[in-house]
Protein backbone atom coordinates (compact mmCIF):
# COMPACT_ATOMS: atom_id res chain seq x y z
CA UNK A 1 0.00 0.00 0.00
CA UNK A 2 3.11 2.28 0.42
CA UNK A 3 2.96 2.93 -3.66
CA UNK A 4 6.64 1.29 -4.25
CA UNK A 5 6.70 -1.02 -7.22
CA UNK A 6 8.23 -3.76 -6.38
CA UNK A 7 7.92 -6.14 -9.25
CA UNK A 8 7.59 -4.88 -12.86
CA UNK A 9 7.51 -6.34 -16.21
CA UNK A 10 8.39 -9.99 -14.61
CA UNK A 11 7.83 -13.02 -16.31
CA UNK A 12 8.48 -16.43 -14.92
CA UNK A 13 7.47 -19.84 -15.81
CA UNK A 14 7.93 -23.18 -13.97
CA UNK A 15 7.53 -26.65 -15.20
CA UNK A 16 5.96 -28.99 -12.86
CA UNK A 17 8.26 -31.49 -11.05
CA UNK A 18 11.18 -28.94 -11.07
CA UNK A 19 13.08 -27.19 -8.76
CA UNK A 20 13.20 -23.85 -9.78
CA UNK A 21 15.69 -21.12 -7.65
CA UNK A 22 15.01 -17.30 -7.84
CA UNK A 23 18.35 -16.00 -6.71
CA UNK A 24 18.71 -12.23 -6.09
CA UNK A 25 19.74 -9.48 -3.43
CA UNK A 26 18.08 -8.66 -0.05
CA UNK A 27 14.94 -6.65 -0.22
CA UNK A 28 14.62 -7.51 -4.29
CA UNK A 29 11.43 -8.80 -4.10
CA UNK A 30 11.63 -12.18 -3.83
CA UNK A 31 9.65 -13.01 -0.64
CA UNK A 32 6.36 -10.69 -2.56
CA UNK A 33 7.30 -12.72 -5.70
CA UNK A 34 6.73 -16.62 -3.57
CA UNK A 35 3.25 -14.11 -2.05
CA UNK A 36 1.96 -12.90 -5.27
CA UNK A 37 2.58 -17.08 -6.66
CA UNK A 38 0.56 -18.27 -3.35
CA UNK A 39 -1.65 -15.60 -3.73
CA UNK A 40 -1.51 -13.67 -0.35
CA UNK A 41 -0.92 -10.63 -2.34
CA UNK A 42 -2.37 -10.10 -5.64
CA UNK A 43 -0.39 -7.70 -8.02
CA UNK A 44 -1.60 -4.42 -9.24
CA UNK A 45 -1.77 -6.06 -13.03
CA UNK A 46 -0.34 -9.42 -14.82
CA UNK A 47 -1.86 -12.96 -14.54
CA UNK A 48 -0.66 -15.29 -12.02
CA UNK A 49 -1.36 -18.74 -13.09
CA UNK A 50 -1.48 -21.95 -11.09
CA UNK A 51 -2.28 -25.27 -12.01
CA UNK A 52 -3.86 -23.37 -15.44
CA UNK A 53 -6.28 -20.95 -13.75
CA UNK A 54 -5.26 -17.10 -12.69
CA UNK A 55 -5.46 -16.42 -9.36
CA UNK A 56 -4.42 -12.53 -9.79
CA UNK A 57 -8.06 -11.67 -10.14
CA UNK A 58 -10.19 -14.64 -8.48
CA UNK A 59 -11.81 -14.18 -5.46
CA UNK A 60 -9.99 -14.58 -1.69
CA UNK A 61 -12.51 -17.35 -1.45
CA UNK A 62 -11.41 -19.11 -4.59
CA UNK A 63 -7.98 -18.69 -4.16
CA UNK A 64 -7.73 -20.22 -0.58
CA UNK A 65 -9.01 -23.33 -2.32
CA UNK A 66 -5.98 -23.39 -4.51
CA UNK A 67 -3.99 -22.87 -1.97
CA UNK A 68 -4.13 -26.34 -0.73
CA UNK A 69 -2.37 -27.74 -3.26
CA UNK A 70 0.56 -25.06 -2.27
CA UNK A 71 2.78 -25.53 0.72
CA UNK A 72 4.53 -22.45 1.82
CA UNK A 73 7.55 -22.85 4.01
CA UNK A 74 8.29 -19.41 5.85
CA UNK A 75 11.31 -17.56 6.07
CA UNK A 76 11.25 -17.01 9.91
CA UNK A 77 9.04 -20.74 9.79
CA UNK A 78 5.88 -18.89 11.32
CA UNK A 79 5.01 -21.64 13.66
CA UNK A 80 1.84 -21.22 15.94
CA UNK A 81 3.59 -20.08 18.92
CA UNK A 82 0.51 -20.91 20.91
CA UNK A 83 0.29 -24.65 20.03
CA UNK A 84 3.09 -27.67 20.44
CA UNK A 85 5.18 -29.07 17.32
CA UNK A 86 2.26 -31.90 17.04
CA UNK A 87 -0.54 -29.41 16.09
CA UNK A 88 1.18 -27.09 14.10
CA UNK A 89 1.72 -30.35 11.88
CA UNK A 90 -1.83 -31.37 12.33
CA UNK A 91 -3.07 -27.59 11.89
CA UNK A 92 -4.37 -28.31 8.17
CA UNK A 93 -5.53 -31.59 8.36
CA UNK A 94 -7.84 -30.91 11.07
CA UNK A 95 -9.40 -28.47 9.24
CA UNK A 96 -9.37 -29.78 5.95
CA UNK A 97 -9.19 -33.71 5.90
CA UNK A 98 -12.24 -36.06 7.76
CA UNK A 99 -9.66 -38.40 9.58
CA UNK A 100 -9.79 -39.99 12.74
CA UNK A 101 -8.17 -38.93 15.68
CA UNK A 102 -5.58 -42.26 15.14
CA UNK A 103 -5.21 -41.17 11.31
CA UNK A 104 -4.14 -37.61 11.91
CA UNK A 105 -1.72 -39.23 14.88
CA UNK A 106 -0.06 -41.49 11.74
CA UNK A 107 -0.21 -38.83 9.75
CA UNK A 108 1.59 -36.42 11.43
CA UNK A 109 4.20 -38.81 12.48
CA UNK A 110 5.19 -39.65 9.34
CA UNK A 111 5.53 -36.03 7.92
CA UNK A 112 8.03 -35.43 11.19
CA UNK A 113 9.90 -38.23 10.54
CA UNK A 114 10.36 -37.06 7.00
CA UNK A 115 12.28 -33.67 8.15
CA UNK A 116 14.16 -35.95 11.11
CA UNK A 117 12.19 -34.98 13.80
CA UNK A 118 10.43 -37.65 14.92
CA UNK A 119 9.74 -37.52 18.91
CA UNK A 120 9.32 -33.59 19.16
CA UNK A 121 5.80 -33.91 18.84
CA UNK A 122 4.86 -32.48 22.32
CA UNK A 123 7.64 -29.94 22.10
CA UNK A 124 6.74 -26.19 21.98
CA UNK A 125 8.19 -24.34 18.62
CA UNK A 126 10.21 -21.85 21.11
CA UNK A 127 11.66 -24.71 22.65
CA UNK A 128 13.25 -25.35 19.28
CA UNK A 129 16.65 -24.40 17.11
CA UNK A 130 16.11 -22.13 14.12
CA UNK A 131 16.67 -25.12 11.59
CA UNK A 132 14.50 -27.41 13.63
CA UNK A 133 11.57 -24.66 13.00
CA UNK A 134 12.04 -24.77 9.90
CA UNK A 135 11.50 -28.20 9.34
CA UNK A 136 8.38 -28.49 11.74
CA UNK A 137 8.06 -25.29 9.27
CA UNK A 138 8.51 -27.71 6.07
CA UNK A 139 6.69 -30.81 7.79
CA UNK A 140 2.92 -28.50 8.58
CA UNK A 141 3.36 -27.34 4.72
CA UNK A 142 3.35 -30.61 3.65
CA UNK A 143 0.75 -31.54 5.31
CA UNK A 144 -2.30 -31.41 3.16
CA UNK A 145 0.24 -33.34 0.13
CA UNK A 146 0.62 -30.14 -1.69
CA UNK A 147 2.05 -30.48 -5.40
CA UNK A 148 3.43 -27.46 -5.27
CA UNK A 149 6.33 -26.25 -2.71
CA UNK A 150 7.10 -22.27 -1.92
CA UNK A 151 10.37 -22.12 -0.03
CA UNK A 152 11.20 -18.30 1.34
CA UNK A 153 15.23 -18.11 2.04
CA UNK A 154 14.68 -21.59 3.45
CA UNK A 155 18.56 -21.78 4.87
CA UNK A 156 18.79 -18.37 6.48
CA UNK A 157 20.53 -17.82 9.35
CA UNK A 158 21.13 -21.41 9.65
CA UNK A 159 24.72 -22.91 10.26
CA UNK A 160 26.34 -24.49 6.96
CA UNK A 161 25.27 -28.19 8.33
CA UNK A 162 22.16 -27.21 8.93
CA UNK A 163 21.68 -25.59 5.40
CA UNK A 164 22.99 -28.56 4.14
CA UNK A 165 20.45 -30.67 5.59
CA UNK A 166 17.39 -28.35 4.72
CA UNK A 167 18.73 -28.69 0.90
CA UNK A 168 18.86 -32.42 1.25
CA UNK A 169 15.21 -31.97 1.89
CA UNK A 170 14.73 -30.33 -0.83
CA UNK A 171 16.27 -31.93 -3.32
CA UNK A 172 14.34 -35.03 -1.64
CA UNK A 173 10.94 -33.88 -1.83
CA UNK A 174 11.67 -33.27 -5.40
CA UNK A 175 12.50 -36.58 -6.44
CA UNK A 176 10.27 -38.92 -3.88
CA UNK A 177 7.16 -37.37 -4.12
CA UNK A 178 7.96 -35.06 -7.08
CA UNK A 179 6.43 -32.13 -6.00
CA UNK A 180 6.76 -29.12 -8.56
CA UNK A 181 8.87 -26.27 -6.44
CA UNK A 182 10.28 -22.38 -6.08
CA UNK A 183 13.01 -21.71 -4.18
CA UNK A 184 13.77 -18.20 -3.58
CA UNK A 185 17.02 -17.39 -1.60
CA UNK A 186 20.06 -15.73 -1.78
CA UNK A 187 22.23 -18.72 -0.47
CA UNK A 188 24.21 -19.49 -3.80
CA UNK A 189 25.85 -22.97 -2.42
CA UNK A 190 21.75 -23.90 -1.51
CA UNK A 191 20.64 -22.75 -4.92
CA UNK A 192 23.61 -25.02 -6.63
CA UNK A 193 22.65 -27.93 -4.80
CA UNK A 194 18.44 -27.90 -5.48
CA UNK A 195 17.86 -26.36 -8.16
CA UNK A 196 17.40 -27.84 -11.78
CA UNK A 197 17.10 -24.18 -13.15
CA UNK A 198 17.63 -20.68 -12.06
CA UNK A 199 16.46 -17.29 -12.57
CA UNK A 200 18.14 -13.84 -11.68
CA UNK A 201 16.08 -11.48 -9.61
CA UNK A 202 16.97 -7.90 -10.59
CA UNK A 203 15.21 -4.21 -10.63
CA UNK A 204 11.36 -6.12 -10.14
CA UNK A 205 12.21 -8.80 -12.96
CA UNK A 206 13.93 -11.82 -14.06
CA UNK A 207 16.70 -10.56 -15.96
CA UNK A 208 18.31 -13.88 -17.11
CA UNK A 209 16.70 -17.66 -16.45
CA UNK A 210 18.39 -21.15 -17.50
CA UNK A 211 19.77 -24.46 -16.30
CA UNK A 212 22.55 -24.45 -13.55
CA UNK A 213 25.29 -24.93 -15.57
CA UNK A 214 23.87 -22.15 -18.34
CA UNK A 215 23.47 -19.76 -15.24
CA UNK A 216 26.93 -20.45 -14.19
CA UNK A 217 28.76 -19.79 -17.09
CA UNK A 218 26.56 -17.12 -18.00
CA UNK A 219 28.66 -13.81 -18.93
CA UNK A 220 25.74 -11.61 -17.89
CA UNK A 221 27.06 -8.96 -15.88
CA UNK A 222 24.51 -8.91 -12.90
CA UNK A 223 25.28 -12.97 -12.66
CA UNK A 224 28.65 -12.98 -12.33
CA UNK A 225 28.79 -10.05 -9.93
CA UNK A 226 26.46 -12.50 -7.65
CA UNK A 227 27.72 -15.34 -8.11
CA UNK A 228 31.14 -14.01 -7.32
CA UNK A 229 30.35 -12.10 -4.48
CA UNK A 230 31.71 -9.27 -5.53
CA UNK A 231 31.40 -5.73 -4.05
CA UNK A 232 32.20 -4.17 -8.08
CA UNK A 233 29.77 -4.11 -10.35
CA UNK A 234 26.48 -3.35 -11.77
CA UNK A 235 24.72 -4.05 -8.37
CA UNK A 236 25.05 -1.38 -6.36
CA UNK A 237 23.63 -0.97 -2.51
CA UNK B 1 20.19 15.59 19.45
CA UNK B 2 20.35 18.89 17.06
CA UNK B 3 19.75 17.19 14.27
CA UNK B 4 16.57 15.36 15.83
CA UNK B 5 15.82 18.67 16.92
CA UNK B 6 16.37 19.88 13.35
CA UNK B 7 14.27 17.10 12.27
CA UNK B 8 11.15 17.94 14.19
CA UNK B 9 11.19 21.78 13.20
CA UNK B 10 11.26 20.58 9.63
CA UNK B 11 8.53 18.61 10.05
CA UNK B 12 6.66 21.46 11.62
CA UNK B 13 6.96 23.54 9.34
CA UNK B 14 5.58 20.77 6.74
CA UNK B 15 2.87 20.50 8.65
CA UNK B 16 2.15 23.96 8.92
CA UNK B 17 3.03 24.58 5.07
CA UNK B 18 0.56 22.22 3.96
CA UNK B 19 -2.92 21.67 6.35
CA UNK B 20 -4.86 20.60 3.40
CA UNK B 21 -2.75 17.48 2.93
CA UNK B 22 -2.38 16.73 7.14
CA UNK B 23 -6.62 17.13 6.88
CA UNK B 24 -6.75 14.96 4.25
CA UNK B 25 -4.68 11.89 5.77
CA UNK B 26 -7.13 12.38 9.04
CA UNK B 27 -9.87 11.81 6.94
CA UNK B 28 -7.91 9.49 4.96
CA UNK B 29 -7.44 6.94 8.04
CA UNK B 30 -11.00 7.82 9.86
CA UNK B 31 -13.04 6.08 6.60
CA UNK B 32 -10.08 3.84 6.07
CA UNK B 33 -10.70 2.19 9.79
CA UNK B 34 -14.46 2.79 9.48
CA UNK B 35 -14.46 1.07 6.39
CA UNK B 36 -12.58 -1.43 7.70
CA UNK B 37 -13.90 -2.09 10.51
CA UNK B 38 -17.36 -2.28 8.93
CA UNK B 39 -15.95 -4.74 6.74
CA UNK B 40 -14.34 -7.28 8.73
CA UNK B 41 -17.52 -7.06 11.31
CA UNK B 42 -19.71 -8.16 7.99
CA UNK B 43 -17.27 -10.80 6.88
CA UNK B 44 -17.70 -12.21 10.27
CA UNK B 45 -20.64 -12.08 10.75
CA UNK B 46 -21.29 -14.51 7.88
CA UNK B 47 -19.57 -17.45 9.09
CA UNK B 48 -21.77 -16.69 12.01
CA UNK B 49 -25.26 -17.17 10.36
CA UNK B 50 -23.80 -19.94 8.55
CA UNK B 51 -23.01 -21.33 12.23
CA UNK B 52 -19.21 -21.65 10.40
CA UNK B 53 -18.08 -20.99 14.37
CA UNK B 54 -15.51 -23.42 16.28
CA UNK B 55 -16.96 -24.08 19.40
CA UNK B 56 -14.09 -25.13 21.32
CA UNK B 57 -11.88 -22.06 19.87
CA UNK B 58 -15.27 -19.59 20.95
CA UNK B 59 -15.33 -21.33 24.88
CA UNK B 60 -11.48 -20.78 25.08
CA UNK B 61 -11.70 -17.16 24.16
CA UNK B 62 -14.77 -16.58 26.56
CA UNK B 63 -13.29 -18.36 29.65
CA UNK B 64 -10.10 -15.64 28.22
CA UNK B 65 -11.99 -12.70 28.20
CA UNK B 66 -14.18 -13.59 31.34
CA UNK B 67 -11.64 -15.02 33.78
CA UNK B 68 -9.02 -11.88 32.35
CA UNK B 69 -11.69 -8.92 32.84
CA UNK B 70 -14.67 -10.21 35.51
CA UNK B 71 -12.30 -9.28 39.46
CA UNK B 72 -11.35 -5.76 38.04
CA UNK B 73 -14.84 -5.10 36.46
CA UNK B 74 -16.51 -6.44 40.12
CA UNK B 75 -13.62 -4.10 41.73
CA UNK B 76 -14.39 -0.95 39.48
CA UNK B 77 -17.85 -1.49 39.38
CA UNK B 78 -18.64 -2.01 43.41
CA UNK B 79 -16.35 0.99 44.03
CA UNK B 80 -18.04 3.11 41.78
CA UNK B 81 -21.40 1.98 43.49
CA UNK B 82 -20.27 3.05 46.63
CA UNK B 83 -18.92 6.19 46.30
CA UNK B 84 -21.90 7.12 44.12
CA UNK B 85 -24.12 6.23 47.37
CA UNK B 86 -21.72 7.96 49.60
CA UNK B 87 -22.77 11.39 47.83
CA UNK B 88 -26.37 10.68 47.25
CA UNK B 89 -27.20 9.52 50.52
CA UNK B 90 -25.14 12.71 52.11
CA UNK B 91 -26.97 14.83 50.26
CA UNK B 92 -30.18 13.62 50.11
CA UNK B 93 -30.39 12.27 54.17
CA UNK B 94 -29.76 15.78 54.73
CA UNK B 95 -32.91 17.30 53.24
CA UNK B 96 -34.62 14.11 54.27
CA UNK B 97 -35.44 12.25 51.03
CA UNK B 98 -32.64 9.61 51.72
CA UNK B 99 -34.91 6.88 52.13
CA UNK B 100 -37.06 7.76 48.79
CA UNK B 101 -34.66 8.22 46.58
CA UNK B 102 -31.00 6.76 47.64
CA UNK B 103 -32.13 2.98 46.48
CA UNK B 104 -33.80 4.08 42.98
CA UNK B 105 -30.63 6.53 42.09
CA UNK B 106 -27.94 4.14 42.97
CA UNK B 107 -29.81 1.16 41.16
CA UNK B 108 -30.86 3.16 37.58
CA UNK B 109 -27.25 4.93 37.10
CA UNK B 110 -26.25 1.08 37.84
CA UNK B 111 -27.87 -1.13 35.66
CA UNK B 112 -28.48 1.84 32.43
CA UNK B 113 -24.98 3.47 32.77
CA UNK B 114 -22.19 2.67 35.34
CA UNK B 115 -22.69 -1.03 34.85
CA UNK B 116 -22.46 -1.62 31.15
CA UNK B 117 -19.94 1.59 30.44
CA UNK B 118 -17.61 0.39 33.20
CA UNK B 119 -17.79 -3.17 32.32
CA UNK B 120 -17.00 -2.10 28.44
CA UNK B 121 -14.43 -0.05 29.34
CA UNK B 122 -12.65 -2.52 31.62
CA UNK B 123 -12.98 -5.49 29.25
CA UNK B 124 -11.53 -3.13 26.46
CA UNK B 125 -8.10 -2.08 28.40
CA UNK B 126 -8.02 -6.04 29.46
CA UNK B 127 -9.64 -7.96 26.54
CA UNK B 128 -9.44 -5.91 23.56
CA UNK B 129 -5.74 -5.00 23.92
CA UNK B 130 -5.06 -8.97 24.42
CA UNK B 131 -6.68 -9.46 21.34
CA UNK B 132 -4.84 -6.95 19.15
CA UNK B 133 -1.38 -7.87 20.91
CA UNK B 134 -1.89 -11.84 20.35
CA UNK B 135 -3.03 -11.24 16.50
CA UNK B 136 -0.60 -8.25 15.34
CA UNK B 137 2.25 -10.29 16.77
CA UNK B 138 1.28 -13.24 14.42
CA UNK B 139 0.32 -10.88 12.20
CA UNK B 140 4.23 -9.70 12.11
CA UNK B 141 5.37 -13.18 13.01
CA UNK B 142 3.96 -14.40 9.50
CA UNK B 143 1.68 -16.49 11.19
CA UNK B 144 -1.49 -15.10 9.80
CA UNK B 145 0.33 -15.61 6.37
CA UNK B 146 0.89 -18.93 7.61
CA UNK B 147 -2.77 -19.54 8.26
CA UNK B 148 -4.04 -18.20 4.71
CA UNK B 149 -1.31 -20.73 3.15
CA UNK B 150 -2.88 -23.64 5.17
CA UNK B 151 -6.11 -22.28 3.28
CA UNK B 152 -7.42 -21.08 6.80
CA UNK B 153 -9.46 -17.66 7.04
CA UNK B 154 -7.89 -15.53 9.64
CA UNK B 155 -11.57 -14.12 9.71
CA UNK B 156 -12.97 -17.16 10.57
CA UNK B 157 -10.20 -18.82 12.94
CA UNK B 158 -9.38 -15.71 14.59
CA UNK B 159 -11.76 -12.87 14.66
CA UNK B 160 -15.46 -14.92 14.92
CA UNK B 161 -14.32 -16.95 18.04
CA UNK B 162 -13.64 -13.37 19.68
CA UNK B 163 -16.70 -11.63 18.74
CA UNK B 164 -18.96 -14.22 19.98
CA UNK B 165 -17.28 -14.45 22.75
CA UNK B 166 -16.87 -11.13 23.49
CA UNK B 167 -20.82 -10.53 22.35
CA UNK B 168 -22.03 -13.36 25.26
CA UNK B 169 -19.41 -12.44 27.74
CA UNK B 170 -20.42 -8.84 28.15
CA UNK B 171 -23.89 -9.44 29.05
CA UNK B 172 -23.03 -11.92 31.42
CA UNK B 173 -20.46 -10.02 33.03
CA UNK B 174 -22.42 -6.82 33.97
CA UNK B 175 -25.11 -8.27 35.67
CA UNK B 176 -22.57 -9.35 37.61
CA UNK B 177 -21.36 -6.37 37.99
CA UNK B 178 -24.82 -4.32 38.30
CA UNK B 179 -25.65 -6.92 41.53
CA UNK B 180 -22.27 -5.83 43.08
CA UNK B 181 -22.15 -2.70 42.43
CA UNK B 182 -25.71 -2.28 43.76
CA UNK B 183 -24.75 -4.22 46.51
CA UNK B 184 -22.02 -2.03 47.59
CA UNK B 185 -23.78 1.10 47.41
CA UNK B 186 -26.29 -0.27 49.87
CA UNK B 187 -23.66 -0.85 52.37
CA UNK B 188 -22.17 2.73 51.95
CA UNK B 189 -26.06 4.12 52.00
CA UNK B 190 -26.91 2.01 54.97
CA UNK B 191 -24.03 3.41 56.70
CA UNK B 192 -24.64 6.85 55.76
CA UNK B 193 -28.21 6.90 57.27
CA UNK B 194 -30.10 5.44 54.95
CA UNK B 195 -32.72 2.50 55.92
CA UNK B 196 -32.07 -0.98 54.26
CA UNK B 197 -35.70 -1.55 53.94
CA UNK B 198 -36.33 1.95 52.03
CA UNK B 199 -32.90 1.42 50.31
CA UNK B 200 -34.51 -1.44 49.14
CA UNK B 201 -37.94 0.08 48.36
CA UNK B 202 -36.92 2.42 46.31
CA UNK B 203 -35.27 1.08 44.43
CA UNK B 204 -37.74 -1.67 43.44
CA UNK B 205 -40.17 1.04 42.38
CA UNK B 206 -37.38 3.20 40.22
CA UNK B 207 -35.96 0.30 38.35
CA UNK B 208 -37.62 -1.57 36.19
CA UNK B 209 -36.47 -5.41 34.74
CA UNK B 210 -36.23 -2.75 31.06
CA UNK B 211 -33.74 -0.82 32.91
CA UNK B 212 -31.46 -3.61 33.43
CA UNK B 213 -32.26 -5.65 30.09
CA UNK B 214 -31.38 -2.19 27.97
CA UNK B 215 -28.43 -2.11 29.72
CA UNK B 216 -27.00 -5.16 28.80
CA UNK B 217 -28.48 -4.51 25.01
CA UNK B 218 -25.72 -1.53 24.81
CA UNK B 219 -22.99 -4.36 26.23
CA UNK B 220 -23.83 -6.15 23.03
CA UNK B 221 -23.19 -3.45 21.11
CA UNK B 222 -19.58 -2.69 23.00
CA UNK B 223 -18.69 -6.25 22.67
CA UNK B 224 -18.94 -5.93 19.07
CA UNK B 225 -16.84 -3.04 19.21
CA UNK B 226 -13.85 -4.25 21.48
CA UNK B 227 -13.86 -7.50 19.10
CA UNK B 228 -13.65 -5.85 15.96
CA UNK B 229 -11.74 -3.03 17.26
CA UNK B 230 -9.54 -5.18 18.70
CA UNK B 231 -8.98 -7.53 16.11
CA UNK B 232 -8.92 -5.10 12.95
CA UNK B 233 -5.66 -3.26 14.80
CA UNK B 234 -3.60 -6.69 15.34
CA UNK B 235 -4.92 -7.53 11.80
CA UNK B 236 -3.58 -4.32 10.30
CA UNK B 237 -0.34 -4.24 12.51
CA UNK B 238 3.53 -3.85 10.85
CA UNK B 239 6.60 -3.29 12.00
CA UNK B 240 7.60 -5.16 14.91
CA UNK B 241 7.59 -5.57 18.01
CA UNK B 242 6.89 -1.80 17.98
CA UNK B 243 4.01 -1.63 15.65
CA UNK B 244 2.12 -4.68 17.83
CA UNK B 245 2.55 -1.86 20.33
CA UNK B 246 1.71 1.21 18.82
CA UNK B 247 -1.79 -1.24 17.32
CA UNK B 248 -2.37 -2.41 21.31
CA UNK B 249 -2.92 1.49 21.96
CA UNK B 250 -4.94 1.76 19.17
CA UNK B 251 -7.25 -0.40 19.92
CA UNK B 252 -7.90 0.58 23.21
CA UNK B 253 -8.15 4.01 22.82
CA UNK B 254 -10.43 3.29 19.90
CA UNK B 255 -12.65 0.87 21.63
CA UNK B 256 -12.83 3.42 24.49
CA UNK B 257 -14.20 6.11 22.90
CA UNK B 258 -16.36 4.54 20.59
CA UNK B 259 -18.00 3.03 23.81
CA UNK B 260 -18.34 6.11 25.16
CA UNK B 261 -19.71 7.60 21.64
CA UNK B 262 -21.99 4.96 20.39
CA UNK B 263 -23.62 4.75 24.62
CA UNK B 264 -24.89 8.00 24.33
CA UNK B 265 -27.15 7.33 20.87
CA UNK B 266 -27.88 3.78 22.54
CA UNK B 267 -28.61 5.63 25.88
CA UNK B 268 -30.89 8.22 23.53
CA UNK B 269 -32.70 5.31 21.73
CA UNK B 270 -33.53 3.23 24.17
CA UNK B 271 -34.18 5.03 27.26
CA UNK B 272 -36.17 7.90 24.76
CA UNK B 273 -34.51 10.67 24.45
CA UNK B 274 -36.29 13.70 22.48
CA UNK B 275 -35.62 13.99 18.63
CA UNK B 276 -34.89 17.77 18.05
CA UNK B 277 -38.01 19.44 16.56
CA UNK B 278 -40.12 16.66 18.14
Amino acid sequence: MSGKTVLRWLDLEVEQGETFAVMGMSGVGKSTLLKCISGLLRPTGGEVIVDGVDIARLSETRVREIRRKIGMVFQYAALFDSMNVFENVAFGLRRHRRMSERELRAAVVERLALVGLSGTEKLMPAQLSGGMQKRVGLARALALDPPILLYDEPTTGLDPITAATISELIVRMRDQLGVTSVVVSHDIELIKRVANRIGMLHRGKIITAGTREEIETSDNPVVRQFLEGSAEGPIKL
Amino acid sequence: MSEMIHDVGDELAAAVAVPGEITYRTLDQFFTFIGGTTMLLGRALAYVTRVAVDARDTIAQMSSIGVASLPIVLVTVTFSGMVLALYSAQTLVTYGFGGMFVGGAIGLSIAREMGPVLTAVVVAARAGSAMAAEIGSMKVTEQVDALRALAVDPVQYLVVPRLVAAVVMLPAITILADVVGTAGGYIVAVINGVPGGSFMSSLQSFVDPGDVTKGLLKTVFFGATIAIVGCYEGLQTTGGATGVGRSTTRAVVLSIVLIYISNFFLAYVLFGGRTAGV
